[in-house]
């Protein structure tokens, strides 16, 4: 389960609504060892494309060294598919490198409609996970659940096509 | 010869969880050959079959991209600092897609001229 506050999740999709209709990314940085997402980082897509993103390296190498001083690890990474489903591609599973982060991702093909997923990727197996979002400004107790798709708990996406 | 290499998360099994370990060489190749010799493995999560660098890990000679130092044949120095990252990329459809497309065309290719 990932568990992320609302106005992170608002910045990452207003980064990919922006990008649209090439693909963004980011990271979102917390403390070692909390699962808990935090400072959103939103990253060059070095590649520009619509079909594929790259983080540059150098700023890649920044940002993590700057994670690394803060005691902070990529505790999600997002990017946008913007014309197919936020389904993890196999290029997406090929290049997962950060076992303990969640993937988010965002799909921005429908331009009035929030869709987002997020994933595990681990030796190339993608577990897809729930998403609470948490609404800290309205009440600190309120959360909206995402239970999207096919595993391991199948409850349907009220908005979902399926 | 001393250069410390910071080893990411996902390769940390072949450290015994070690962050950061020691090795030798005048080059990136024969650093990776001597981290290799005391953690087996390491080299072939870098180094591709046909003896390239990795696509999908990102190699940093102190604060350069070691792609623009020549790569495996990057000249290193006493107390430099390496750094390996994974390379953070995807996409609808991208550079895994495409490889397959590639290596698909260059069998047929080669399937095609060994039949003459």
């Amino acid at each position: 389960m990932l568990s992320i506050d609302r106005s992170i999740v608002d910045a990452i999709v207003a980064h990919a609504r922006r990008d649209h209709p090439d693909e963004a990314c980011g990271v979102v940085a917390g403390p070692v060892g909390s699962d808990t997402p935090t400072r959103h980082i939103p990253m060059d897509n070095a590649a520009r494309s619509m079909t594929f993103y790259e983080f540059d390296s150098m700023e890649q190498l920044r940002v993590w060294r700057e994670m690394d001083d803060r005691d902070e690890e990529p505790v999600v990474i997002y990017h946008s598919h913007t014309a197919t489903e936020a389904y993890p591609s196999r290029t997406d599973i090929s290049f997962a490198g950060e076992p303990g982060a969640h993937y988010l991702l965002v799909s921005t093909r429908e331009p009035d409609r929030e869709e987002i997923r997020s994933f595990r990727i681990v030796d190339g197996v993608v577990t897809e996970e729930p998403v609470r979002v948490l609404d800290a400004a309205v009440d600190p107790h309120a959360v909206q659940s995402y239970m999207f798709g096919q595993s391991p708990a199948t409850v349907d996406y009220e908005c979902s096509d399926r | 010869m001393a250069i410390e290499v910071r080893i990411p998360t996902i390769l940390r099994s072949y450290t015994g969880g070690a962050k950061v370990v020691e090795g030798s060489g005048e080059t990136l190749a024969d650093l990776l050959t001597d981290l290799d010799s005391r953690h087996g493995g390491l080299k072939g999560r870098l180094v591709t079959e046909t003896g390239a660098l990795h696509r999908f890990v990102n190699v940093y000679v102190n604060d350069e991209d070691v792609r623009f130092l020549g790569a495996l044949d990057a000249k290193l120095s006493d107390g430099d600092s390496i750094t390996i990252l994974p390379a953070v990329a995807g996409g609808a459809f991208g550079f895994a897609a495409a490889a397959a497309i590639a290596s698909h065309a260059a069998s047929v290719a080669v399937a095609g001229s060994a039949g003459r």
